[in-house]
């Protein structure tokens, strides 16, 4: 296949994912924008008063780079997951498994898939902010823009991972129950990693979704707490092994073909 | 030129049930094609490895020269399939399925939307363009499989039973679509449990059995060798049922007879006898389809000499 009919399929795949979410949107964009005023009535307003100020900011401040990347995590991972399930489910993988588009094409589709839906929410998650912080600082554009695309990119990988292995629905909904919820509310979306115990410093260190929380933070209040070249360095570490992983699993065929 | 190519083909499942024991057949460029088989025998597996839907054990499969294991995104591109089973997303609409599998191909977009009218229309599916695919009917859906099938305009279109389920009407209006595909010159390999359409469309013929081909001939001299048939005689009530000379016979009932005719002895001698009974007769069909029959003896005579390994 050469460049332009590559760019074809491309486009042809990202189109076809893009349609899927919007047009099913109820279930796609209004919940994380339900819950994230909730998380905001909630933690910010409520309890935020009383906590005060976080790392020199407001506590809603704080916490509003970290609800916009928990809804990014959330629905990059989800959207690939479950389109690619689906796909798998009634089959319709097989329309492009049988059409020559190579493998790095599927993966940038449902990629590119997952990454819009990202960004729409982000978007969303933002705009509601605005209605509970008065003055949302954006310290450094470039690394929010960075963040969000990488953070997003690599969970659309790991949707797309877990796609390939999952054999039933629940298979889709376990790795975000026990895995991805667990991992987010402990990677510092609701508070300050150096208020921990050193021992659990040192554990949460371990945690990559603290650095994309971080990383994150840093772009929109210029502080964090993890130096933000380590920040993009984990990320785009874990973002190359996903997409090596995936890369393999789908060059053999593995969950797709017999 | 061979549309297709297919030598020393295996296939072991995970488990180690071997679906396909080292086939070996070739279908010429613009043929016909029936891929004819009892169910389990192999076809499906077959179609899935030419579609590469199925990775291979051994052996080795061309599709107009284009090698499986070397070639695979030219290979992929002269093959339009129709499968057994509805794979298409039910949600999306006729058209969005059509255009996107065009996509998959690298036809651009504006030229897919053109394809998508031009098949869609062909096979009475442009008024459905904007439904959703769950809302159509069976029959539609195994034509908006076809179209799907079409839009890359490959030279080479397998459709693995695609008249499954399909009434007598649409099933021959299909009959004629896919033969005007085959005069415009798009070489078609077919499976089918209908034996009557494989005999009534195609030219040449393979039959698999556990994973081996038993028959690869033409069609007329497949049906040539067919040594005996059964005619079915619907006679005005008689109060006689006579044995007719040199043919075996079987009263059923009083209006209707079955006779065993030699293929060199000829239906005159039955009419002759018949008559000089005094017996009219009204009507005659044959009692089997003449490539059932072979079929069901091929399939029979393999497994009887251990070829079919069936047990």
């Amino acid at each position: 296949m050469n460049q332009s009919t590559s760019l074809i399929a491309l486009k042809t795949i990202w189109i076809k994912e893009c349609t899927r979410f919007l047009r099913i949107w109820v279930q796609t964009l209004v919940p994380p924008a339900i819950t994230m005023t909730l998380y905001f009535v909630i933690f910010g307003s409520i309890v935020g008063e009383r906590i005060g100020q976080m790392s020199g900011v407001t506590y809603m401040e704080f916490i509003v780079p970290g609800l916009i990347m928990m809804s990014v995590i959330t629905n990059s991972y989800s959207n690939v997951a479950s389109s690619f399930f689906s796909a798998k489910f009634q089959r319709n993988i097989e329309e492009m498994l049988v059409s020559p588009v190579s493998t790095p094409v599927i993966i940038a589709g449902y990629i590119g898939g997952g990454m819009a839906r990202a960004m729409i929410v982000a978007v969303i998650v933002t705009a509601v902010s605005f209605f509970f912080v008065d003055n949302v600082h954006l310290e450094h554009p470039l690394y929010v823009v960075l963040t969000v695309i990488l953070t997003s990119t690599l969970f659309s990988l790991g949707g797309l991972a877990n796609a390939v292995f999952a054999k039933t629905f629940d298979d889709i909904s376990i790795v975000p129950t026990f895995v991805l919820t667990p991992l987010t509310y402990l990677g510092g979306v609701f508070y300050s990693v150096s208020l921990l115990p050193d021992f659990w410093q040192g554990v949460s260190m371990a945690n990559p979704i603290l650095y994309m929380v971080n990383g994150f933070r840093y772009g929109f209040l210029g502080q964090a707490d993890v130096p933000i070249g380590v920040a993009m360095a984990v990320l785009i570490g874990f973002n190359i092994a996903f997409f090596v992983l995936v890369y393999r699993l789908l060059s053999k065929g593995v969950g797709i073909r017999s | 030129m061979n549309a297709l190519e297919i030598s020393g083909l295996e296939k072991v499942y995970k488990g180690g049930f071997k679906a396909l024991k080292g086939i070996d057949f070739s279908v010429k460029e613009g043929d016909f094609f029936a891929l004819l088989g009892p169910n389990g025998a192999g076809k499906s597996t077959t179609i899935g490895v030419i579609s590469s839907l199925v990775n291979k054990t051994a052996g080795s499969v061309k599709v107009f020269g284009y090698d499986l294991d070397t070639q695979l995104m030219e290979l992929k591109r002269q093959i339009g399939l129709v499968p057994q089973e509805f794979n298409f997303n039910q949600f999306e609409t006729v058209r969005q399925i059509v255009v996107n599998q065009a996509g998959y191909y690298g036809v651009p977009r504006e030229l897919a939307h053109q394809r998508a009218e031009k098949y869609l229309t062909q096979l009475g599916l442009w008024e459905k363009r904007d439904e959703p695919a769950r809302s159509l009917s069976g029959g539609m859906k195994r034509r908006l499989m076809i179209a799907r099938a079409l839009l890359h305009e490959p030279r080479l279109l397998i459709l693995d039973e695609p008249t499954a389920g399909v009434d007598i009407e649409l099933r021959r209006s299909m009959w004629d679509y896919l033969t005007r595909l085959n005069k415009e010159g798009i070489t078609i390999i077919l499976t089918t449990h209908y034996l009557e359409e494989a005999e009534m469309l195609c030219r040449n013929i393979g039959i698999i059995d556990a994973g081996q081909i038993i028959e690869n001939t033409s069609m007329k001299r497949l049906l040539a060798t067919l040594s005996q048939e059964t005619f079915i005689l619907d006679v005005e009530a008689s109060d006689k049922q006579p044995s007719l000379e040199g043919f075996a016979t079987r009263w059923t009932d009083e209006h209707t007879v079955e006779v065993d005719v030699d293929k060199n002895a000829g239906l005159n001698g039955v009419f002759e006898q018949l008559s000089a009974h005094g017996i009219k007769v009204l009507s005659m069909r044959n009692k089997a389809n003449r490539l059932e029959e072979l079929f069901v003896n091929l399939v029979e005579k393999g497994r009887q000499q251990g070829t079919g390994g069936a047990a």
